[in-house]
């Protein structure tokens, strides 16, 4: 019986301490931490439009796209499709995204197609894509916002992550960041007012 | 050289560094001995075990351990289950999210109890801040420390003596979190919030979207979690993608940060082993096939996730960047492969790609890892399942030179033996066993009632090969304490939540029951010096027989299984 009320006062303490005190000290450091630990948001004019680290839908022709999402990008339940890879289904989807993708960038052809932008992200909220995923889409954005592709270039070079270190790891193209420094660059009128 | 590829070598050499002298750190723990943190922690401690009414210093036998292991960890159980139950309506939940089911609660409590961390449920919507804090967050410290605990029993009976006396289990269990579990994650969690992981506690953040859209982003108090999670073999995630989710694990560097936890720890283990008894060539010895049979795990995964997926080459799609179905660009498919493998190997479960869109050999290798389960294994229960096999070694390699086997000075008798026997069948019987019975089902689409809404194939997330992979997935990452899963499977159902919570149970305290119960037989036996005619534990000679005898159980078990999934699907794709 000893035994068992030992357990349960060890117990007691240990959840005041790890569950508590841990926590909520980490908390108190984090108020230091660039967005408080409440998450790093971006902003255009003033209005946060999104978090840095969280992908967005892009499917409007005068921007940058994202990969394609199992979850549609919902922040709020992301999840990846699951399918795998001999799954007879998924791989009518790849092709769909394949023809689709050719479809809106008629300019290229089939192997120019980087593979991230035909395959879901794990989260379904990968903000990146790669700085190739992001050059192939240029001509498109080009026309639609009818500024010089060279520009286009520019900005997504200006965009890019090197590697880490410039050692380790992939180099990738925030694709939300870009477009907000596409919407500074070339200002677009907002959804709304296109509607009007 | 490749910048991935780069990148995941630094990762191995890296923690392999750090566990250096964190084995040396913990083996002076569990030794007593001075170490920088005792102005720290002695206060502490001291006055946790003062209100607890224990005393640290009393020894134990090895069943005193275990009586006191197992009633602690029912209390826990009770705990757990009651917050997740009613969660519901307890304070912290700004989301709202509703309780669990019992089944549901049941799962997720037994999983976290034992250091499993498997998940049936989604972290966005089907658990409060408090449960994943108080309940979960919690188990994240005190069953790794349960484990080392266990481990550090049985590195005290390794010692050249004869003795009931094992040291005490609640001084094992507390030194562990609060001077190994509990720094780390500390450091690891600044780390964390300084590179974009939330720590808040407030709920979803309400924007609309660049395109117009109205977005909703779940946070919470994620990097203490995460932190924890990754250093102690948990894996359990704080969002449902795990660490795939960018607000876990936000870029390359938190990557590699996570990735060193997960095996930082299994390894140091290994390390205070040798330090512990003054043995160092005999850690070298566990290193070295731990070592081994993680790089013939590893390689082959890099190299097949970074190849690509042949079915979408064949579409005439390039894939330098390697199959990214189911991975995360600032990952990349080279730390994606590795990470899949270390925390398979270890039992950890964390996956920062979904495993089960996985290239076929991959989800085979991962599969393979948990099989084995001891190559570096869980925080403490890694050396442990380890230990049975050089029991089950030292026997059969005593039989070939017609020797009474010996290990360290002590003779291994049949009573140890058939405990060591019964540890290692236990494993393969859980899995298979529970596979065979969820393929049966499905093969003849049996209408399942109250165990699963709808027939029996409705569970599975893809057809053919790799649909049976996904139930032997589930199956396996239950009884080796991983947690991971292929997620296709649709696991939040009476059917699966009951099946794996029970396999779980088994395969956790069965694999410490048994260690403790050989160590604690063979430290009450007389202690032999060794004399020429003495098997050699420390040779390499001895450490390949290690690795045969692994092999042999592990193959011979799972082969059959391995080639109905994963190699059936490799082939078909190739062909």
């Amino acid at each position: 019986m000893k035994n068992i009320f030992s357990a349960i006062k060890l117990t007691t303490l240990c959840l005041i301490f790890f569950s508590a005190i841990y926590p909520l000290a980490i908390t108190v450091i984090a108020q230091f931490a660039p967005g408080k630990g409440r998450g790093e948001t971006v902003e255009l004019n003033g209005k946060i439009v999104g978090f840095q680290k969280i992908g967005q839908t892009f499917n409007n022709e005068n921007y940058f796209w994202g990969r394609p999402s199992a979850a549609g990008y919902n922040a709020a339940s992301g999840s990846g499709s699951n399918k795998g890879p001999s799954n007879p289904d998924y791989l009518k989807d790849v092709q769909v995204r394949v023809d689709t993708f050719l479809l809106r960038h008629p300019y290229l052809s089939k192997q120019e197609i980087p593979t991230e932008m035909v395959t879901a992200s794990g989260s379904g909220l990968d903000p990146h894509i790669s700085p190739q995923a992001a050059l192939v889409q240029v001509k498109r954005v080009a026309q639609a916002r009818n500024i010089p592709e060279t520009r286009l270039i520019r900005l997504i070079e200006q965009h890019t992550e090197k590697p880490l270190l410039s050692l380790f790891g992939p180099s990738k193209v925030n694709v939300l960041e870009l477009n907000i420094a596409l919407d500074q660059a070339s200002p677009q009128p907002s959804p709304k007012e296109r509607e009007q | 050289m490749n910048t991935e590829i780069l990148g995941i070598v630094v990762m191995f050499f890296m923690t392999v560094v750090l566990a250096v002298p964190l084995g040396k750190y913990i083996a002076k723990i569990y030794a007593g001995e001075q170490t920088f943190l005792d102005p720290i922690f002695n206060p502490i401690e001291h006055f946790f075990f003062k209100i607890s009414g224990i005393d640290p210093s009393e020894e134990m036998n090895w069943k005193q351990h275990l009586y006191a292991l197992l009633t602690i960890n029912l209390l826990w159980f009770f705990l757990c289950f009651f917050i997740l139950m009613n969660q519901g309506w307890l304070p912290l939940n700004p989301d709202k999210n509703p309780s669990m089911s019992p089944d549901l609660a049941f799962n997720t409590t037994i999983s976290f109890l034992v250091n499993c961390d498997l998940q049936s449920y989604s972290g966005e919507t089907g658990i409060s801040y408090l449960g994943q804090i108080a309940g979960l967050m919690f188990f994240m410290f005190v069953s790794a420390g349960t484990g080392m605990a266990a481990c550090a029993m049985v590195f005290n009976a390794m010692k050249e003596r004869q003795t009931e006396q094992l040291g005490n289990f609640y001084n094992y269990f507390l030194k562990s979190c609060t001077r190994v579990l509990f720094p780390i994650s500390f450091i690891a969690a600044i780390v964390l919030i300084f590179n974009g992981v939330p720590m808040t506690w407030e709920g979803k953040a309400h924007h609309t979207s660049l395109q117009g859209t109205s977005m909703d982003v779940s946070r919470g108090p994620a990097a203490a979690f995460i932190a924890i999670k990754q250093c102690a073999t948990n894996g359990g995630g704080f969002f449902g993608t795990n660490s795939a989710h960018p607000l876990e694990n936000p870029t390359y560097l938190t990557n590699a940060v996570e990735c060193i936890l997960i095996f930082l720890i299994p390894i140091a283990m290994v390390f205070a082993l040798g330090h512990y008894l003054s043995r160092k060539k005999l850690a070298w010895m566990v290193l070295g096939v731990m070592t081994i049979g993680f790089i013939i795990l590893v390689v082959p995964a890099v190299v097949q996730e970074m190849k690509g997926n042949s079915a979408i080459t064949s579409m005439g799609i390039d894939q330098t960047r390697g199959s990214m179905e189911g991975k995360e660009t600032r990952i990349g498919s080279a730390a994606s492969g590795f990470w899949t493998i270390v925390t398979t190997v270890t039992s950890n479960g964390s996956a920062n790609c979904m495993l089960d869109s996985l290239t076929p050999l991959t989800g085979g290798l991962a599969m393979l890892g948990m099989m084995i389960n001891s190559l570096y294994g869980g925080v403490g229960v890694g050396f442990l399942n380890f230990y049975v096999f050089i029991i089950l070694a030292v026997f059969i390699s005593g039989l070939m030179v017609g020797r009474t086997p010996e290990f360290l000075g002590k003779k291994v008798e049949a009573r140890e033996v058939k405990i060591a026997a019964i540890v290692a069948i236990l494993h393969p019987l859980m899995i298979l066993t529970g596979t065979a019975l969820a393929s049966y089902f499905t093969a003849h689409d049996t209408a399942m009632g109250y165990w699963f809404n709808g027939k029996a194939s409705g569970w599975l997330g893809n057809p053919g090969y790799h649909g049976f992979s996904e139930m032997l997935y589930q199956f396996t990452s239950s009884a080796a304490n991983n947690g991971s899963g292929f997620a296709g499977l649709s696991a939040n159902n009476p059917f699966w939540n009951i099946s794996t919570g029970i396999i779980m149970i088994f395969t956790r305290y069965i694999p410490i029951i048994g260690p403790l119960a050989i160590a604690g037989l063979l430290a009450q036996k007389k202690y032999i010096p060794e004399s020429s005619g003495t098997l050699q534990t420390d040779t390499s000679i001895f450490g390949t027989m290690v690795f045969v005898v692994i092999l042999i159980i592990a193959a011979l078990s799972f082969f059959p299984a391995l080639a109905l999934g994963p190699f059936a699907e490799y082939f078909t794709l190739i062909s």
